[in-house]
This record gives C-alpha cells, structure tokens and sequence, in this order.
C-alpha cells in the first residue's frame, strides 16, 4: 500500500498575523512547524505501512527552508520526502498548489492513497485536499476520523460530519482528508531524527514538473485577497421560558413578529 | 548559559523537552493523585529512544554517557520527578551490568535495557542497612551452579515493574563489604516475590517496593564481577548515577523557577503584580542564580566522567548534595511566592517541593555524600604534607 502525505509548512501560533497592504500572511520572527492537522495524516500513514506494508511519501511545496518540515516527517519514519521549490510557484492559492501538488503525485506516480490534514492552520482554507482530488480525477472523502477497513482498490472510511458520522466506501487510488480524532500522533525517535538528518530529499522545480506555467503561482491563481477577518462569533441562542406549551408559543410567536421574521 | 551542547546532545535535550511539555506536564498531577505507575509514558520514552542515551552503540545505545542521561532526567524532572526517576531507576539498575557484566551478559540485558522493552532497577537497601550498606542481611549461599538468595529488600524504585534487577546480597555477613556480592535476577524468578508497594510524599507515580527472596536459586553465571565484589559494584555504580539524581535535582527546582517567576509576573496585590515587589524580585534572582550553579556543576562533573577521569567519586558527591539542596530551597522558595494557592493541590509547586526533598535522601543522603566529599579533601590535604 504506497501512500503519499501532502503537509504544509506553517508558522507556530494560531494567532497569525495579517499584513494590512498585502493582505498575506507575516511570517517574520515566527518558528515554522508541520500544520498541526498534517501529523494527524503523517501518523496514519505510518500506520497502514505498519500494518500493510509498503511506503510512505511526504510531498510538500514552499520555499527551500520547507525541507525542515519535511525532515521533521522523515523523523517520524516516513521514506521519501519531496520538496516543490521554484520562484514560479510563489504566491499560489489553493487552486494553483493543488495543480502543482497533483503533477508531483501523478509524476511519482503508483499511490494507493493521498492523506492530507483537514485543513492548514494559517490559511483555513480545506481547500487544498479535495481539489488535490479533482486534478488526480480521483475520489476523495474529507473529514475521515476512521479508516475502518483498507484492502487492494477498496476503502471504506467513517467521515465525521456535526451530527454524527457517515461511512463511505471507496475504490481507491482515493484521497482522504483526516480530522484529529482520527490517531494520536507519535513522537519521533532519536535514531529518526539521526537518519532524518542525513536523508536525501528530492527538490523538484516548474521545469522537473513539466508544468503549464500559467497555471502555477501567482498566474495560476486567481483568488484575489479583498479582506481578512475573523467572523463574528455566532450569538446564543435563546431558550424561551413559560409554564404551559401554549405561554412559550405565544412568545415565540411575539419574538417573530418583533424581529419580522414573519 | 550557553553549556555548548553538541548537535545530538541538543536533539536528545529538545526531544526530552517535547515529550515532558506536551506528555508528561499534563497529566504529572494525575499521577501523583492516582500514585499510579506511568507505563504509557514509559512506552513513549522508550519508542523515543531515550532508554538508549547512556548505552555504548555495540549493545544497541545511542554511544552517549551519563552526560546525555542527565539531559533527559533534567528536562522530564521540569514536568514530573516521578516520571523522571522511574526513567533514571532504569540506568541505575543497567549501570552495574555494563560496568561490570561478562560480554555475554551485556549482549543478554543491555539491549532490551537500551530499546526500553525491560526496565531495570538496582536493589542495595534493606530494612537495617541504608546509610550503612554494608550491613545488609540478604545472603547468597553457593550450591552448585547456583546461589541461593534469601533476605529482603526494601525500597527499591522500579520494583514490581522492572524485569532486571541488580541485587547485593552477602556471601558471609561476617565479613562485611568484603562478603557483599552483585547477582542479576530476573523477575519471575521462583522464590523471588514482591512486598507492599510504599505511600510516599513525593514522587508518588514512582514504584517503591520491598523484593523478597525465599530460597531463590539464581545461576553462578549471573554474578557481576565475582564474590565480594558487591559493594565496589554499588559505589563505581553511585558514582556514575548519582549525577542523574543531582540532574532531578535541578529539572525540579528549574520547573519551580519557572512557574514561580511567571505566577509573580501574573499575580496582582496591592495594585502591583507582585514581581514588582523587590521581595519578590530578589527571591527569583537567587533561586535562578543557584539553579544556574548546580547545573553547572552537575554538567560538569557528568562530562569529566564521560571523559574518561579514573576517580570522580568526590565530584559526583558534590552535584549531587548541592543540587538537591538548591532543590529544596528553591521549590520552597516558590511554594512561598505561590503564597497560599502555592499550598494547595490546583497548582503545580507544592508537589515540586514534595518531590525535590527525596533527592536529598536518595542514593545516599547528603549526610553520607558530605563525609565521601570531606573524606576525599582530608585525603588529598595529607598527600601533600
């Protein structure tokens, strides 16, 4: 069972700091980690290797400093790491680094299964994963808080939804996006860490893709950044108090009229 | 301070620190209420490979010495002693076997010692010999190609829990250090059972329990060293361990400094936060000066041993009577600038102050460490007359 990781180098706090003129994000005097949700999908790598055999491929695209975090995966037992480094892939949003991201895939070509976090801690986005899929044309399932059942060309996965969890099956090679309930990440080893150290890792750029330039960076992105905020958080809700049935229903209705909801 | 560590030495240190911050700190109250054993954490330790610090790579190690062992005891004793001694125990009770051990018996013990899969513990108290070990009443009778052990132990950290144990016992009581002798023994040995599990005040997740030998027929071949050979086993062992109770020592009074110094910036009284005070502010100022000190101290004396210095016995004494004094003053220090929250359970210091006072009694008290420091100046002051 080959397994590829697609990971996001992020920076370490979950209190990012906006450039007003830019809009981007600010990176500067920030300690850089794995996206948190990424470990989650690391780890259950890890875990079918364990238990099906095969091998597990860390891909990520970012600026050459990117290779720390993948480093960080190979310590944790991955087997090859992959690095999308080229001053053509700056500024991408999520539809041009899922492209970018997807010929890497299709260039290393022979996954069972593509394992993404459920989202990047900085951008927010959940974008990444499912259009990952779309450019693969390949099923994909978010939200996977279980795998419960992984054999040649079949998933079945349990998919956490608000109210509860549905169970979908799959013919692979699918991708899968996890949440945090899925596994609890492992610590690296030192001896890991030691071999992570002095691991290859492979560097590819726009030309090794063989990209469509204009679909890569900020060519390939037509997002356009007007203004980031964060919501509002949702009022409470309001729980009508009366003796009777028929009290909490006349003042309900009076609430309705009051706010001309109806 | 700037130790100038090198690069694997920091990539133990920060991997100790990862696992004490987000495993170990979480949930050392829970522990202590529950005096339970941390057998998860002690998996985590050992998938992390930290068992393997201290041990030569030939018998599966990482080829580092008691220098790297004291990096992790420090850093797990900043979240919880007892899950830093319960770690440290191990070496102690896998020290002797390399020191002393036959090829054959380092090839049998100190891989799974060094992978974590056994733990180990060493086993020298009893009931009548603490300070005064040689008075121990354990014995071990030769009949044919075994002994026999009979006797019991008493507080020994790891027991119940560890595989592997590094008994002392005596061929003849009459002769004192000289009958003293070193015996591996594997639990699950017949005749070899485990007493009541100790309530103590501190390190409370730790396991401290009596072993008691009943007719216990243990091979020749697993002595260490050879007859009367038992008490050099123990002291050559104390003087390499003994750095890593120094290095509790000062993880504690480092993990009581640190949450002192950011309660005082935190706590306002008289419209002031009390860091302000400079009560307060020269309370912190010394605790961190001495935390400092014994610190270096303790790295120091650990890295002249694994330099290789044929007779550090004094020096091992030194950081380890230092820091767990400085221990005791600063956990003491910073129940009281806690003030009465400091008193209480809710927070973190007052089991800081509970588990620093073992390290002034353990592994010999500092009563008996100060006599080895001031026996050795008296000695080194008569050969030069």
């Amino acid at each position: 069972m080959n397994v590829a990781v697609l990971i996001k180098q992020v920076p370490e706090t979950t209190d990012v700091k906006i450039n007003r003129e830019t809009n981007t994000l600010m990176r500067e005097g920030v300690a850089s980690i794995i996206n948190p949700f990424d470990m989650y999908a690391i780890e259950e790598a890890l875990r079918i290797r364990e238990q099906h055999g095969g091998k597990v491929t860390i891909i990520t695209m970012g600026p050459p400093q990117a290779e720390e975090a993948l480093r960080q995966a190979l310590a944790l037992g991955a087997d090859e790491a992959v690095l999308l480094s080229d001053r053509a892939f700056a500024g991408a949003d999520t539809l041009a680094t899922s492209y970018t991201l997807a010929k890497a895939i299709e260039k290393l070509g022979g996954f069972d299964l593509v394992i993404c976090g459920k989202q990047a801690m900085d951008g927010d986005t959940a974008q990444v994963g499912p259009e990952v899929a779309e450019n693969l044309d390949i099923p994909h399932v978010t939200y996977v808080r279980k795998i419960e059942e992984l054999s040649p060309g079949y998933v079945r996965v349990q998919r956490m939804t608000e109210e509860g969890y549905e169970v979908i099956e799959s013919p692979l090679p699918a991708l899968i996006t996890v949440v945090k309930e899925i596994n609890e990440p492992r610590m690296p080893s030192i001896k890991g860490m030691l071999k992570a150290k002095k691991a290859a890792i492979t560097m590819w750029t726009a030309a090794d893709l063989a990209v469509d330039e204009d679909q890569v960076g900020l060519a390939g992105s037509p997002t356009r950044v007007i203004r980031i905020f964060t919501p509002e958080q949702r009022g409470k809700g309001e729980i009508i108090q009366g003796e009777t049935v028929q009290e909490k229903v006349r003042t309900l209705v009076a609430k309705l009229k009051e706010t001309h909801l109806v | 301070m700037n130790y100038f560590l090198t690069e694997e030495q920091e990539m133990i240190r920060d991997l100790a620190k990862k696992i004490a911050v987000e495993k170990v700190a979480p949930r050392a109250a829970e522990f202590d209420e529950a005096e339970e054993f941390p057998w998860d954490l002690m998996k985590v330790l050992a998938e992390a490979g930290l068992f393997a610090v201290w041990v030569p790579e030939e018998y599966g190690g990482l080829g580092g010495g008691v220098f790297e062992q004291c990096l992790v005891v420090e850093e797990l004793s900043r979240a919880c002693g007892a899950v830093a001694v319960s770690y440290a125990a191990s070496a102690l009770g896998g020290f002797p076997i390399l020191l002393f051990g036959t090829e054959e018996q380092k090839q049998k013990y100190m891989p799974d010692i060094a992978s974590g899969a056994r733990l180990a513990a060493f086993a020298l108290t009893e009931p009548g010999a603490g300070s005064d070990a040689s008075n121990i009443r354990t014995t071990a009778r030769r009949d044919g190609d075994y002994y026999i052990l009979n006797g019991t132990k008493q507080w020994i950290t790891n027991g119940g829990e560890a595989e592997v144990y590094t008994v002392i016992a005596t061929v003849d009581p009459s002769r004192g250090p000289r009958g003293m002798t070193a015996f591996i023994v594997e639990k699950g040995t017949p005749g070899f059972e485990f007493g009541k599990k100790e309530k103590k005040m501190g390190i409370r997740a730790s396991a401290t329990r009596e072993l008691i030998f009943q007719d216990c027929r243990v091979p020749a071949e697993n002595i260490l060293d050879r007859e009367g050979k038992g008490f050099i086993v123990a002291m050559r062992t104390f003087d390499r361990t003994r750095p890593g109770v120094a290095a509790q020592a000062v993880g504690i009074a480092q993990g009581a400094l640190d949450r002192a110094a950011k309660y005082a910036t935190e706590r306002v009284q008289f419209g002031k936060r009390i860091a302000e005070f400079q009560a307060i502010e020269h309370m912190l100022a010394d605790m961190a000066t001495q935390v400092e000190a014994a610190r270096a101290l303790v790295y120091s004396t650990a890295r002249m041993i694994d330099a290789g210095e044929r007779d550090f016995a004094k020096e091992a004494s030194m950081a380890k009577v230092f820091a767990s004094d400085v221990a005791m003053r600063v956990t003491t220090d910073a129940v009281q600038i806690f003030g009465g929250y400091g008193y209480m359970r809710d927070y973190p210091v007052e089991k800081m102050m509970r588990d620093a006072k073992i390290t002034q009694i353990y592994e010999g008290t500092n009563q008996i460490q100060r006599s080895i420091i001031g026996g050795a100046v008296i000695k080194e002051a008569m050969r030069r007359k």
